[in-house]
């Protein structure tokens, strides 16, 4: 597969995903909001805060609000992180592959932009726009399904796993940092009615609360952190996500599980092994935010092992701007 | 969720007060009454229910979009796609003309191929004296890179598309050749296929031929060329990239082939072959169906501020380890002077009479012919010889005296550069133009594939002005497209029409 496709495939997987999970951080925020008494303290700031565009935001914004937040995660269109950017983003790198997915993929994600550019322009979808973000789950839902029901189990797939498990992976640690921050702002909190309430909206927010439940019986923000950082099962979980792309990675090279012969292969391999033998007693003794902080740092380095393993095939064409650079820093979790 | 999705107005369309107005009507004749062939499809619309012909119209438009055949708009920042706007009312094509526009079309790209071998090697038909040698060398598309290149079969345009036009005297003239990178054949398979949704029960009673095999007969030129002799030679489609107005084609047509699409930076020259960079390294290219232009495919051999080619791919040219379709230099062929000079070269190559005449043309560089075309340009449509898309234009009746002044002062600064026709009178199809019918000018492109034999696709892209009275056609300049029916022959067996894509 030609390295320029194989990379096309990857950002159209991530940018999809992250389109999703910037859904799910507001939407999950939105419902924070509905649950925290009046006086209570704005959830909507930290959002803008840690995209680390804060001085773009409060520049064109002014306050963060709930308006003003939606406005710029999910419909500005200058803004190189906003849901609408993501999609487009995705289109037009699939737009440069239509040769080599399904035709129905190509379809879906066209509707799928042409859906977010129509809820652009509708004050209505602005005004209450929880319905908006279900319909982006429900795209990103749609587009993953028929990927896997339509696209051959060869390279382009294993790329489009990859991209779509490593920004899973990414985001699901950062809406649980960035969550366990805001919900600890002083310890005499832990433990209280709210606290419960919070909690549960997080594990909605990453559709985990009905499998959290299955297997704990009560909410606490240890059992939280296990279940999104080291399950094995569930799909959103890190652990579950750096298993996927270890196997995107050795279907794609071929090389025997458990080996490496790339450093990409190498890294994923080491985070894998690290979160099979960790327990949550190890993370929150090591801290969680650091634990978290550090894991985002593999994910980086894996995504730059896989760029130089597999698009970078020398000689280098220094003329090509490589999107690793050019969009790596509109991730919008990155502080 | 559907972007286009308007309310559609309950209007009955029909034909009954359709009117020709004096032109040459592809689908009526002169009394009003349908053409044999066109009856089949004009008695179904009519008998629609109110409202359906203009339900079928948007569904089609909805679809165009949804599957995304778009061609791009250059200098609109906002990456600004557009449908290419169509309408469903097909032009049709009676069987006995095809076959004469048929043979047309093999006598003339054969000629041409021999006219462009010949000037790149002895220039026979200079030093006879049928061709001047000046217009040669001032013609832009002329490549000195090129002399003494021998491509595969001696075949140097293998993809045409030519442009004809019927004017008002029923006559069907040839309007311009392209021979570079002709567009425009996925509309005709898209618009096929959006037809066959549209209208499916018409296509048997009007026997129209299909059109769908064409990415295989294309794949089968292409790798006809390939100068190893394997059984799967790669065969890849250069693009210069997606903000090129013809994205969409390039990305159709090797998706259709099953073939990579690449651009420049995918391909590197390494020990005198060609190669393309993959995820498990160099991998050997065969045949490369270009789609940019001579002066971008080699920044070595060509212009050096290109970024889309490939440097160092013309010396794996001449070393004849990489095809390139089209052959670097054919262009010289579409030079809109050589042009008026077709039917000479079919007359000195082949000793034959030019099958379909070309459109009576005017020299500039001729002194007589300049002085009539300076006096006349208020009736005249005068074109750049190097330009296309419908820019560099003089139509005369519709211009004004300034315009008409300031072309008489480039005819004159530069007259190798013009050349001027009478302005015909396209014939017309008629037209969904909001409730009711009108008849609108358009013109045929054909493709050819030039591989083992030449082929010709039977049906072609009709663009079709839709400003009223415009008789411009181009997608540039706000033209659309209609489905083109070849009807078959009473002795032609179809083949089954699911086999389009």
């Amino acid at each position: 597969m030609l390295s320029r496709v194989a990379d096309a495939i990857y950002w159209m997987s991530r940018y999809i995903e992250r389109a999703e999970n910037l859904a799910r951080f507001m939407d999950v925020t939105f419902n924070l909001m509905l649950d925290l008494p009046q006086s209570h303290q704005n959830a909507w700031a930290p959002l803008v805060y840690t995209t680390g565009d804060h001085e773009y935001f409060r520049e064109k914004y002014g306050d963060a609000n709930q308006s003003s937040v939606i406005e710029f995660l999910a419909f500005d269109q200058d803004y190189p992180g906003s849901i609408r950017s993501c999609v487009k983003f995705a289109r037009e790198n699939a737009r440069s592959v239509r040769e080599t997915i399904s035709s129905e993929m190509w379809e879906q994600l066209n509707l799928f932009y042409y859906m977010v550019r129509e809820a652009s322009a509708n004050d209505r979808i602005k005004a209450s726009p929880l319905d908006f973000f279900q319909e982006i789950k429900q795209a990103s839902h749609l587009f993953k399904g028929i990927t896997d029901a339509t696209m051959s189990r060869g390279e382009g797939w294993n790329f489009s796993r990859l991209g779509r498990l490593l920004e899973r992976a990414d985001k699901t640690s950062r809406i649980l940092d960035v969550k366990y921050y805001l919900l600890l702002p002083t310890v005499h909190d832990v433990g209280s009615p709210t606290d419960d309430l919070q909690w549960q909206a997080v594990l909605r927010s990453v559709s985990a609360m009905e499998m959290y439940s299955k297997q704990f019986h009560a909410i606490t923000p240890s059992k939280v952190a296990q279940f999104l950082i080291l399950d094995r099962h569930f799909p959103r979980a890190i652990n579950y996500s750096v298993t996927g792309v270890e196997h995107a990675l050795h279907a794609i090279s071929g090389t025997p599980m458990d080996t490496f012969r790339n450093s990409a292969e190498q890294r994923v391999g080491q985070l894998r092994s690290e979160l099979a033998y960790t327990t949550v007693d190890d993370v929150i003794q090591q801290g969680l935010h650091e634990f978290l902080d550090l894991l985002q740092t593999k994910l980086n380095k894996i995504g730059s092992a896989v760029h130089e393993t597999f698009i970078a095939v020398k000689p280098v064409d220094t003329s090509v701007q490589s999107q690793e650079n050019g969009y790596q820093r509109q991730s919008i979790f990155v502080r | 969720m559907n972007p286009v999705l308007a309310s559609v107005p309950d209007v009955a369309l029909s034909f009954a007060e359709y009117q020709t107005e004096g032109f040459h009507d592809e689908l009526f004749l002169a009394d009003q009454t349908p053409r044999p062939e066109a009856g089949p499809i004009i008695q179904r619309i009519n008998s629609l229910p109110p409202g359906e012909l203009m339900r079928r119209q948007a569904a089609a438009e909805r679809l165009l979009l949804q599957l995304g055949i778009t061609f791009n708009v250059y200098g609109d920042n906002q990456g600004a796609e557009r449908i290419f706007p169509f309408d469903i009312i097909p032009r049709i094509v009676p069987a006995h003309e095809w076959e004469w526009l048929e043979r047309g079309l093999k006598q003339r790209i054969q000629a041409l191929n021999l006219f462009i071998n010949d000037i790149y090697h002895d220039q026979h038909i200079i030093k006879d004296g049928v061709i001047p040698a000046e217009i040669l060398l001032d013609a832009k598309s002329y490549r000195e890179q090129c002399h003494g290149i021998n491509p595969p079969h001696g075949i140097w345009c293998h993809v045409t598309g030519t442009d004809l036009v019927r004017g008002g005297d029923g006559q069907v003239y040839v309007l311009e050749d392209n021979l570079r990178c002709p567009s425009g054949v996925s509309y005709v398979l898209q618009n096929r296929s959006i037809m066959k949704r549209t209208f499916p029960q018409v296509f048997d009673l009007s026997r129209v031929r299909p059109v769908g095999d064409y990415p295989l007969r294309l794949l089968r030129t292409l790798e006809h060329l390939s100068p190893r002799d394997v059984a799967n030679p790669r065969v890849v489609v250069l693009t210069p990239g997606v903000f090129n107005s013809a994205y969409y084609e390039h990305s159709f047509l090797a998706q259709q082939m099953g073939v990579e699409l690449v651009e420049g930076r995918d391909l590197v020259v390494a020990g005198e072959k060609l190669y393309m960079r993959t995820t498990s390294g160099l991998e050997q290219v065969d045949v490369i169906y270009r789609r940019i232009d001579d002066d971008f495919l080699d920044p070595k051999a060509f212009r050096a501020d290109s970024m889309l080619g490939v440097e160092g791919l013309m010396n794996v040219y001449r070393a004849g380890r990489v095809a390139l379709a089209n052959a670097p230099g054919t262009g010289v062929a579409d030079d809109k002077v050589i042009y008026a000079y077709v039917p000479k070269i079919i007359k000195y190559y082949l000793n034959e009479e030019a099958i379909i005449p070309n459109v009576p043309t005017y020299i500039c560089e001729n002194e007589d012919e300049r002085a009539y075309v300076l006096d006349h340009l208020d009736e005249l449509v005068v074109k750049a010889a190097n330009e296309s898309g419908g820019y560099g234009m003089l139509v005369g009746p519709h211009s004004t005296r300034e315009q008409q002044a300031q072309f008489a002062e480039l005819i004159k600064a530069n007259p190798r550069n013009y050349i001027a026709q009478p302005t015909l009178s396209l014939s017309r199809v008629p037209t969904i133009c909001g409730d009711h019918f009108e008849g609108r000018h358009v013109d045929l492109r054909p493709y050819i594939l030039y591989g083992k034999e030449i082929f010709v696709l039977p049906g072609g892209l009709t663009r079709v002005a839709l400003r009223k009275g415009s008789l411009v056609v181009n997608s540039s300049q706000g033209g659309g497209s209609k489905d083109t029916w070849v009807i078959a022959t009473n002795q032609e067996q179809l083949t089954p029409q699911s086999a389009t894509p």
